[in-house]
């Protein structure tokens, strides 16, 4: 792997403004995801991005090491499908940021396309830092609800504005043709499609006519302008529109109106994707699986199996593995070992949590892997990565090492002693 | 009460002799969601019109779950008659304590019956069977490499390095693998909250008072839902089934096995005693503060406590009869029979509480009342007060990591089971969830890091207690499941590997000595009636 440790000195964007530090790993076995496992590899960070990857590789003076033999060294994680940054507590609603209420069950008209999380991002989340520690560096955080949810960002976990965060702009709609949102579709599958259908002419025919909207000289449009502004990239198939199916039939309806628009699809969930998977495949169209989903739970999830992951990529369906939380989605590792447990490779699957979310959401320039030139997302492991019992043992998010301190953790620490049976220390 | 109240009265009474039960075969189901659309989840609260399950969190209020238990009773098959006779005492509603009284035979109407409901339960097939070359890990401390485990008649005849066996016992091969005792789960609400989560399978919260301690979650129970075969594929050999968490008082829970039956006796553990789910906190202030309340955590105690007086005094209404015989029986009442049932101790509290000041209440209200609390469910801060919990002896039935659905469950922390086990509390995974209850090893290993984060360091041999013997202990059933240890009930799991490594599946599992789960073999891989003919043109799954 000698070869692979280009210098990319051409390639030092700074990726934050505060990141001017050399880091150097050391010592432990690299798992690039782009190519074979490296033992005694080294990981050379540089400004905020990767500068060399490989054996062998002359470390500047001044690096801060990081010793990492006997240790494991992966791309940081990426999870797909959760709200991080839009909610402190689920229940407590004026917490909740990812779902309007054009978009609430039984109100509005269930299209939100206009609708961007980005502005409603909480950097200071104190659940950001929860799933941080166990080495989930970044994020697609998504809204919710109705037939068209809105626009979803990628984010790494760490920083204080947005805009440090933000990785680009939006990189994916979000939408459903699920039974969550039969409201859209005035309660029938058919009136779902319908529905979608309306809404992409209706944004097709604005483009046409944006002069004559403005003079007021168009038929009116079901949805509202700034919706209709918001669908041209998905119409234009640059932005993905990610649609949650999990019928069978449903995800071959989202594909045939895919087809018919010319659209950039993502399935999310697809929990019968496996039952489809040849469609899937002949459509180029990824999937985000949830792992531990095998109950016939509802009747448009029948065939539920813990095999969905291994089954799609034996069709040669892209995949990438969604822990599908927010609080918890830190167990987006346990859901990769599930998969692995259930026919998929050890190496597919870490793909499925890295490099494969970067690409489905089209930010594998940058992100997923351990290579020259993208940003520094990197975890340190004590053990292979997908075992429970496994620690982190350092997080670097765009060059910067992350304390391994939550909420979570302090919270521990207080009540480690309960020393004289009061309550808690000072 | 530091420890040293009275026993519980299933443990003290005389065994009445019971009837034989007769057997059947049946399954289960359960829910299921997929998570990205809606982050909340509500303990058993389902959210029947999304393909959301809300675990604690968001609870559409008319929706809300709770959790209720089982009455198993006789177990016929088995040649213990200890055994036996233990378990009937405990399936009765009302047992012991009162003396024979030679008054006038009371009907059922008048009286409450022993045991209304019994179990039909009896153990499949089985053969005697030596398990050799596996790490055994008893749950009862042991952790023996290379171990052998004798099963004959339903039971464990022997554990240990090498036993004796009798000729013509079938070997299994263990090597390389894991055996371990049949996983537990004590907060489940498989059948009460079946797949699919329809709104027509939602029966696990009777939402209609924040007292309905006269229900009984066995009369809820569809034996065919789905998520008792996938728990069974992970390991899970009893549980008990729990009322949601929507009242005060969400009535009766039933312990069971995890056997194809036709009917819910057909699965109840024999000798089992009931549970009580009772709840605090945000959920029943939810529900009733629109309806008429309670709509505060005050509230909350004052409805309990009035209960509890109503209790006491019902019981010394009967107590009073069954020692004059003057006059007319105390009418029945089934609410009432419930709460003396707890008084007695012949019925144990399951309460669903989170937060650490709230579970310091329930604990002072059940020395003013004079009962036991035998286990607090998803206790999110257990951790602040795992020394009252260890003072009382009151088991820690937690998750590994669930938190932020829900104000309550915020000051969460992964160390929580670790903490708690080190105090001296019996600490469980439960599972609370169709899913979870499948992979409750993972959710214990998941604890087990984050204690070993901290310096408390969980050897197998003792997290294995997590999901078998401390949740035995919870539902009073201890005595016959838990370990692996001769004359226990022969519920066994072979596993794959550590069943505390992630790639870890259970390869096969035995109920009382019966395989009833073989990842190798079809036909040792039950279906319930709902899955059969599903997908007609989609005939391999």
């Amino acid at each position: 792997m000698n070869r692979h440790s280009l210098l990319a000195a051409a390639l030092l964007l700074a990726a934050s403004p505060a990141a001017a530090q050399t880091i150097a790993i050391t010592g432990g076995t690299v798992y690039p995801v782009s190519g074979p496992a490296i033992r005694g590899g080294t990981v050379l960070i540089q400004n905020g991005r990767i500068t060399a990857v490989g054996a062998g590789i002359a470390i500047p003076a001044g690096a801060q090491r990081i010793d990492a033999t006997g240790k494991w060294v992966t791309p940081g994680l990426f999870e797909s499908s959760t709200t991080m940054g839009l909610v402190e507590v689920d229940a407590v609603r004026e917490t909740n940021d990812y779902e309007i209420r054009d978009v609430a069950p039984g109100s509005g008209d269930q299209v939100a396309a206009a609708f961007s999380v980005a502005d409603g991002l909480n950097p200071r989340s104190m659940v950001i830092p929860v799933s941080r520690i166990a080495g989930v560096t970044t994020a697609v955080s998504r809204p919710s609800g109705g037939l068209i949810a809105g626009q979803a960002v990628a984010i790494d976990l760490a920083g204080s504005r947005m805009e440090d965060m933000l990785i680009g702009g939006p990189v994916a709609m979000f939408a459903s043709i699920a039974e969550n949102s039969r409201d859209a579709g005035g309660g029938a599958r058919g009136g779902q499609s319908m529905r979608l259908r309306e809404v992409l002419e209706d944004a097709r025919a604005w483009a046409r006519s944006r002069q004559a909207f403005e003079r007021g000289e168009t038929r009116d449009f079901s949805v509202s302008r700034l919706d209709l502004e918001a669908l041209q990239p998905v119409l234009a198939g640059r932005l993905p529109l990610a649609v949650e199916a999990h019928r069978a039939s449903d995800i071959q309806t989202v594909l045939r109106i895919g087809r018919e628009y010319g659209l950039k699809l993502v399935i999310v969930g697809g929990t019968e994707a496996w039952m489809v998977a040849s469609d899937l495949a002949q459509a180029r169209v990824p999937v985000l699986v949830k792992v531990l989903n095998n109950l016939p739970g509802s009747f448009e999830s029948l065939g539920a199996t813990y095999e969905n992951a291994a089954r799609l990529r034996r069709a040669g369906v892209q995949v990438a593995i969604t822990s599908g939380e927010t609080f918890k989605a830190y167990n987006i590792r346990q859901e990769a070992g599930n998969a692995v447990a259930y026919g998929l490779p050890w190496d597919e699957a870490l793909r499925a949590i890295t490099l494969a979310p970067a690409q489905i959401f089209g930010v594998s320039d940058r992100y997923g892997s351990l290579e020259a030139g993208k940003v520094a997302d990197v975890v340190v492991w004590d053990g292979d990565p997908l075992e429970l019992l496994t620690r982190v043992s350092h997080v670097i998010i765009r060059g910067r090492e992350v304390p391994l301190v939550s909420r979570e953790t302090q919270l521990r620490d207080r009540y480690r002693q309960l020393d004289d049976g009061r309550a808690y220390r000072p | 009460m530091a420890g040293g109240g009275p026993l519980p009265g299933y443990l003290l009474h005389p065994f009445p002799l019971c009837r034989p039960p007769s057997s059947a075969p049946g399954e289960g189901a359960a829910y299921t969601v997929f998570p990205p659309h809606l982050p909340g989840r509500v303990d058993g609260a389902y959210n029947g019109a999304s393909s959301t399950i809300f675990r604690d969190g968001r609870i559409p209020a008319a929706i809300l779950s709770m959790h209720q238990e089982p009455n198993p009773m006789n177990r016929a098959p088995y040649a213990l008659v200890l055994v036996a006779a233990a378990a009937c005492s405990q399936g009765q509603a009302r047992p012991a304590s009162r003396p024979a009284t030679p008054a006038p035979p009371p009907s059922a109407a008048t009286r409450p019956a022993a045991n209304p409901f019994p179990s039909t339960y009896r153990p499949f097939a089985s053969t005697p069977t030596l398990i050799r070359g596996g790490t055994v890990l008893t749950a009862a401390g042991q952790a023996i490499p290379n171990g052998q485990v004798l099963i004959v008649d339903g039971k464990i005849a022997a554990v240990g390095a090498t036993v004796t066996a009798p000729a013509g016992v079938t070997v299994v091969d263990a090597t390389g693998r894991y055996v371990t005792p049949g996983v537990i789960d004590d907060h489940s609400h498989l059948g009460v909250y079946a797949s699919p989560g329809v709104q027509a399978h939602s029966d696990g919260n009777e939402a209609t008072s924040p007292n309905t301690a006269e229900v009984w979650a066995e009369h809820s129970v569809w034996p065919q839902d789905p998520g008792f075969v996938r728990a069974l594929e992970g390991g899970v050999t009893t549980m008990q089934i729990l009322p949601g968490s929507a009242n005060l008082f969400g009535g009766r829970s039933v312990v069971l096995k995890n056997v194809p039956s036709r009917t819910v006796q057909g699965m109840k553990f024999p000798g089992a005693p009931y549970g009580l789910k009772m709840a605090c906190g945000e959920n029943p202030k939810r529900v009733y503060g629109q309806r008429g309340g309670p709509s505060t955590r005050m509230g909350e105690m004052a409805a309990d406590r009035q209960s509890w007086i109503r209790a006491t005094a019902y019981r010394e209404r009967w107590e009073r009869w069954d020692r004059d015989h003057t006059g007319n029986p105390p009418e029945r009442d089934l609410e009432l029979e419930t709460l003396v049932g707890v008084l007695r101790g012949e019925i144990l509290v399951h309460n669903h509480c989170y937060r650490a000041d709230e579970m310091a209440q329930m604990i002072d209200m059940s020395h003013e009342f004079g009962y036991r609390i035998r286990s607090f469910h998803h206790g999110v801060e257990a951790y602040k007060v795992r020394d009252l919990l260890a003072r009382d002896s009151i088991s820690g039935s937690l998750w590994a990591d669930w938190w932020g659905f829900k104000m309550e469950a915020l000051d969460f922390t992964r160390a929580n089971l670790a903490l708690v086990h080190e105090a001296g509390v019996r600490a469980i995974v439960h599972s609370d969830d169709p899913t979870g209850i499948q992979k409750l090893n993972q959710e214990a290993a998941k604890a087990m890091e984050a204690g070993r984060e901290i310096g408390i360091d969980v050897p197998d041999s003792v997290a294995i207690r997590w999901l078998t013997a401390n949740p035995a202990w919870a539902l009073g059933i201890d005595r016959w499941v838990g370990t692996l240890e001769p004359g226990k009930n022969a519920d066994v799991v072979i596993w794959s590997g550590n069943p505390f490594s992630v790639y870890t599946r259970a390869d096969q599992v035995y109920i009382d000595g019966a395989l009833m789960f073989d990842r190798m073999n079809p036909n040792r891989r039950p279906r319930t009636d709902f899955e059969v003919g599903l997908f007609p043109a989609e005939a391999a799954r």
